[in-house]
């Protein structure tokens, strides 16, 4: 089943897509079949099956509380657009 | 706040831990380092980059979880919380949605003289964001900076219950919560330095309704009094729409310290819609009974354990207990002092009188004080043998408070010492009866008054020195004996 266009409209916000309209309704037909593909799932018994938390069956993997050194300033900034004084320069978001 | 309604609140308190590097990386926790210079590419998001657990966080939160008499469940796990916004270099936060390490605790406060318990929905960890910095006016800048150093710092989120029903009950159960964390050891608690943060949930409705009312969440509420404030406000303004027939809106409203006003931060209404999923990048948490035992055998002094130590051992009122617990700090400043004083309520008294005020005067915590606890001692001691009075004391206090001088020095070089020899005081005495025969003539005709003006002179004459109590003897003798 396709997805509404408002639905398609809501989950572009979240995702920060501008969309055309024809690019709506051909989304709403492509995730609804995403959606009836997933759905199949739902028809496998899972009464006395345990829910799994993750696909790995390790647990506990940890580090210690020591600093390590960071990674140099220069080295961290050197792909960002826009710098000033050290920091990430951004558009400002209100 | 009017009698036909009331205020229900529930509180979300943010603690920054006790850590020496962050919660998925080993960059530096600590506070205060030039911007982006404790950041790395775990941190700062970069592509292709795995976390990796540090133990201690989940050993800090299973303490609070222990603290806060919450169950904690043999298995927990991290998920993504996804939204855009340029603290969050990777889109999501990482933190924990339906699996927290904490749940169903519960906390008891204690408001003028009733106990109250308020529960605690759940502590969950998970990792601060960045900070935004904006250069020059920020309503015309086009710019923001960012800062990531605070990125990846490990955070607990404590949710409480909507049980709180009062401003006083909040502030309670946050003075409360506090005093815990910091006994438990687990976070600074610097509301300044944001490394406690607290947002409020008000709803307001008539009183025996049953539903709650629409509810605001405020943000930004930065001391205790901003959130007595805050929730004060907040409730007034819910009364005032539901009684002129307003409908209210479900939002997000922040605290304006300024104005002392909450003001709307979101102007479209967007539903939250965060789309956590599980956090394929990191393992799934066993933890065993053996490693919450090992966590609770260690335990040190909470709060109300002292508070019964320091009522039954030394016969403290409950009050006096309550506010000397507040911090670990306040309570070894007191246990220091009664190694070296035997007198429990004297010096609780003065921390909680004039020491106290002290702190609130200068915005400073017990521990920032250069007053030390033998200072203290010793300047009781100086009351005690007479060489100081109570009222010098204040002055001795005061100085020893802002230049840390132990009260001998700043006795000697002040020349506060009280005069307490007989001869020079009776001298004293008889010189201003003889020079005042009118006010005597006053006091022999049963004028109290009289009294105080003669001992007002005493004190003049040796510029408040004069040992009061014994002025009054051998004026009241002196007096007397005049015929």
């Amino acid at each position: 089943m396709a997805l509404t266009i408002k639905e398609v409209e809501h989950v572009a916000l979240l995702a920060r897509l501008s969309l055309s309209e024809d690019e709506k309704v051909k989304l709403s037909q492509q995730l609804g079949a995403i959606l009836n593909y997933a759905d199949t799932l739902n028809t496998i018994p899972t009464d006395n099956v345990e829910p799994l938390t993750h696909i790995l069956s390790v647990h506990n993997v940890f580090r210690a509380d020591e600093v390590q050194p960071s990674m140099p300033r220069e080295e961290m900034l050197a792909n960002a657009p826009l710098v000033e004084a050290g920091y990430y320069k951004v558009p400002k978001i209100m | 706040m009017s009698k036909d309604y009331e205020v229900v609140i529930g509180l979300e308190v943010h603690a920054e831990l006790k850590t020496q590097t962050k919660i998925f990386c080993s960059c530096s926790t600590a506070f205060g380092a030039e911007p982006n210079t404790q950041t790395c590419p775990i941190c700062a998001g970069f592509p292709g980059v795995l976390p990796v657990l540090n133990k201690k966080v989940v050993d800090l939160a299973i303490t609070t979880g222990l603290a806060l008499n919450c169950e904690i469940p043999n298995i927990c796990k991290f998920d993504r919380k996804n939204y855009f916004y340029p603290d969050s270099p990777k889109a999501y936060q990482i933190s924990q949605f339906d699996m927290p390490i904490c749940i169903n605790g519960y906390l008891d406060i204690d408001v003028e003289g009733r106990r109250k318990r308020i529960g605690i929905n759940r502590v969950h960890m998970e990792e601060d964001a960045g900070k935004l910095v904006h250069q020059g006016d920020i309503t015309t800048t086009p710019f923001s900076l960012v800062d990531l150093n605070r990125c990846g710092i490990p955070l607990l989120e404590i949710v409480s219950e909507p049980d709180m029903r009062s401003a006083q009950e909040a502030r309670a159960y946050m003075e409360k919560l506090r005093a815990m964390l910091l006994f438990a050891g687990v976070s600074d608690c610097k509301m300044q330095e944001g490394s406690l943060r607290c947002d409020a949930n008000v709803s307001v409705r008539p009183i025996g309704q049953v539903e709650f009312g629409t509810r605001t969440e405020i943000k930004n509420l930065n001391s205790f009094r901003a959130l007595e404030r805050a929730i004060e406000y907040e409730a007034a303004r819910h009364i005032e729409a539901i009684k002129g027939g307003e409908t209210l809106v479900q939002e997000t409203r922040t605290w304006d310290e300024e104005k002392q006003l909450t003001r709307s931060m979101r102007s479209k209404e967007e539903a939250h819609d965060y789309r956590y999923f599980p956090e394929p990048d990191l393992l799934p948490l066993k933890i065993s009974q053996e490693w919450v035992n090992s966590i609770r055998a260690a335990f040190p002094e909470m709060p109300e354990q002292a508070q019964k130590r320091l009522v039954e051992e030394y016969g403290l009122p409950e009050y006096d207990a309550q506010i000397l617990t507040l911090t670990p700090d306040s309570l070894a400043f007191f246990d220091q002092c009664l190694k070296q004083y035997p007198d429990a309520k004297t010096i609780s008294n003065w921390m909680m009188g004039e020491f106290n005020r002290l702190l609130n005067q200068n915005n400073m915590e017990i521990g920032e004080s250069k007053v030390t606890a033998a200072g203290l001692v010793q300047m009781l001691k100086s009351i005690d043998d007479g060489t100081i009075s109570g009222k010098m004391a204040k002055m001795v206090l005061e100085e020893m408070f802002a230049t840390g001088n132990c009260p001998e020095v700043i006795i000697r070089e002040k020349g506060l010492v009280q005069i307490s020899d007989e001869g020079t005081l009776l001298t004293l005495i008889d010189d201003i009866i003889k020079t005042n025969p009118k006010v005597v003539e006053d006091y022999k005709s049963g004028k109290e008054k009289a009294f105080g003006f003669f001992a007002g002179q005493i004190m003049k004459a040796t510029q408040g020195q004069a040992n009061p109590t014994l002025v009054n003897k051998l004026l009241k003798d002196r007096l007397n004996h005049i015929q």
